[in-house]
């Protein structure tokens, strides 16, 4: 098992590389000079040179990537443009909201996610089925931020039961995770309820029925444990779509979470903050999916012999 | 004893209303071996799933009784038949492969039923089940009781799905197909500890197969199926001596034998008619060489011919014996 983790994890150091390297390059054509972007159009023309010289701006493209990449190695991501703060000292601040409203939402998907497909498979073709699954269709259709703006219009101005916008209490964090959840409470449902269908077809549950279980006792017993194993593994990969999720979700709700401040960076053209807010979420997404391999290798125990 | 009685079993479907079993009556006196023969699709596993009451829909019984030592199963509450399965009457099936659930360890499993079915405590139901698995030949079983299905051979995982079915010391074993996935010398062994089993419990057991082989080895008394009627019936040596209807005379002459002078193996010219779409008259009509004008016309009754012999064909007469 401790084989098998530490070989994902070196496997994923080349992703990471790969990652950053694309989008050095990427971020290196786009037009636009970091120099004038901090000091403002009207700099003369020497001072510009001094900074370039100073940044570094004119070492060729791979020198600058083999230096960005041993800072990086060091947490070191680099000063912000705009901001002229540390990169990492910034991500470190907005990390904790992002984590905060994607557990939540996480929570929130899985609450109300397993439950409806549970549900949904058991009364299968029924009213119930129908009636899950079509709200979880919804939650998967509708947009982030147009849910989330309906949201605010009904429960904040409306009814006045939650706050619309702001970080400061739980109180603040229920609008946006349900938002957020509910997108991905869908899917879960589906997968939930497509899964437990096929697993409740094997002959195993026959096996099990024979043996004189209860209903309740085969599908929770028996069928769900071996539906569940790809829904972790499509749960971890969510991470990554809440993650995409929250940068929407933050900028509707005014939460100052990692989704804000790659926004900021993008509208700023501020490179290392761009580069230090992707590469830290691709970091979490790998992260995300090891743990997925390894809570799929303790569920279902032909895993480990396989991965041997 | 199991007495099933003229019991009906169709599937509802959307082209319309098969009926898998249609008026089946099996009797399965106290310690015996009951053989139900036939093709596949000719009812022989519904026939089976309808004792348990685990026929799945668009399948439904309809009609017919299913008595245990007189009680009817049929009229049971859900509950009532949930504390049968397993404990009265318990089945082992075709796919040791796929019969036991991957994720937990087969003594788990084992024992579950174990612990459904008595009182006993988990340490207690862990003891009998290795136990079991020492009764059924499963080498090193405390070792195996931690084993998941995976790492263990197909005669192993159906020597554990054996275990489980007789954990509970059943009046009853319906097998169905035990050892159709397996390999001949695993096939003999596995036969050979049901018969143990059988001597050593008291169980009486009702073996589907498809295998006279196995037929001839195993059981006492035989029905042999078609298309969801029983076709015929007879004790084993009677059926063996002195097989009537043509169905089972062709599957007779389907086995090659050794020794024998060297001929071609008979075989059953076409297909077992779809249950959607059975023919009139004799259901076996369409493939019988010896069908008479009357065979396509109206369906014969199963009759009795001899003693303990019954056979549901024109060809032969009441009582008094064959008139070929």
């Amino acid at each position: 098992m401790l084989k098998f983790i530490l070989k994902r994890i070196l496997i994923s150091v080349p992703v990471l590389i790969g990652v950053a390297l694309v989008l050095f390059v990427l971020l290196n054509v786009v037009p636009g000079d970091p120099v004038t972007l901090m000091m403002g159009e009207h700099i003369k023309p020497n001072l510009i040179a001094m900074f370039r010289e100073r940044m570094h701006l004119d070492d060729p493209v791979l020198i600058r990537f083999g230096r960005y990449i041993l800072n990086a190695l060091r947490g070191d991501f680099g000063v912000s443009y705009k901001d002229q703060r540390e990169v990492s000292d910034l991500i470190a601040m907005a990390f904790p909201h992002t984590v905060k409203l994607t557990f939540y939402a996480v929570l929130v998907s899985w609450m109300i996610g397993i439950p409806s497909g549970i549900a949904a498979a058991v009364k299968q073709n029924t009213f119930i089925d129908r009636a899950f699954m079509g709200f979880s269709l919804m939650g998967v259709s509708l947009p982030v931020f147009w849910a989330g703006l309906l949201a605010q219009y009904v429960f904040a101005y409306k009814l006045a039961w939650l706050p619309t916008t702001g970080y400061y209490s739980f109180r603040y964090y229920i609008m946006p995770s349900v938002v957020l959840g509910w997108s991905s409470a869908g899917t879960v449902a589906r997968l939930t309820r497509s899964n437990l269908l096929e697993s409740l077809r094997n002959d195993f549950i026959r096996t099990a029925r024979a043996k004189g279980l209860s209903e309740s006792a085969v599908v929770v017993g028996h069928a769900l444990k071996n539906a569940l194993i790809p829904v972790v593994t499509v749960m971890a990969l969510q991470v990554a779509n809440l993650l995409g999720g929250a940068v929407m979700t933050e900028s509707v709700f005014g939460i100052p979470g990692l989704g804000r401040i790659a926004v900021k960076a993008i509208a700023d053209r501020d490179m290392p903050m761009l580069q230090g807010t992707v590469l830290f979420t691709t970091a979490i997404v790998i992260a995300g999916n090891l743990a997925a391999d390894i809570v799929y290798a303790f569920l279902d125990p032909r895993i480990s012999v396989e991965a041997g | 004893m199991l007495e099933i009685e003229r019991l009906c079993t169709h599937f509802f479907t959307s082209r319309g209303v098969a009926p898998a079993v249609d008026n089946v009556t099996i009797t399965i006196p106290p310690k015996s071996i009951v053989g139900v023969v036939g093709e596949s699709g000719c009812g022989k596993s519904v026939t089976a799933l309808s004792v348990l009451r685990l026929v799945s829909s668009p399948g439904r019984i309809v009609s017919g009784s299913i008595r245990l030592d007189g009680e009817e199963l049929l009229t049971k509450s859900g509950p009532a038949m949930r504390a049968i399965r397993g404990d009265r009457i318990s089945m082992i099936f075709q796919e040791p492969m796929t019969s036991l659930n991957p994720v937990y360890t087969v003594g788990r499993q084992v024992s579950e039923a174990i612990t459904l079915h008595t009182n006993a405590a988990r340490g207690e139901a862990r003891g009998r089940t290795v136990e079991m698995f020492r009764a059924v030949g499963i080498p090193e079983p405390e070792r195996r009781f931690k084993s998941y299905p995976h790492q263990l051979s197909g005669g192993l995982r159906q020597r554990v799905m054996i275990a489980m079915a007789m954990a509970c010391r059943p009046e009853v074993l319906i097998a169905d197909e035990p050892t159709t996935a397996l390999d001949v010398t695993t096939e003999a062994q596995i036969l050979h500890l049901m018969k143990e089993l059988e001597t050593a419990f008291g169980t009486s057991i009702m073996l589907i197969t498809h295998n006279l082989g196995l037929v001839a080895e195993m059981c006492d008394y035989v029905y042999v199926m078609y298309a969801g009627r029983i076709m015929e019936q007879a004790d084993v040596f009677e059926l063996f001596d002195n097989a009537l209807h043509p169905y089972t005379t062709g599957l007779l002459g389907a086995i090659p034998r050794p020794g024998g002078e060297r001929r071609r193996l008979f075989n059953i010219e076409g297909m077992v008619p779809s249950l959607l779409d059975l023919p009139k008259g004799c259901r076996f009509s369409p493939r019988c060489g010896r069908a008479i004008s009357r065979c396509h016309e109206e369906e014969p009754e199963l009759r009795g011919v001899c003693r303990g012999h019954a056979v549901r064909c024109f060809l032969y007469k009441n009582e008094s014996g064959a008139a070929r």
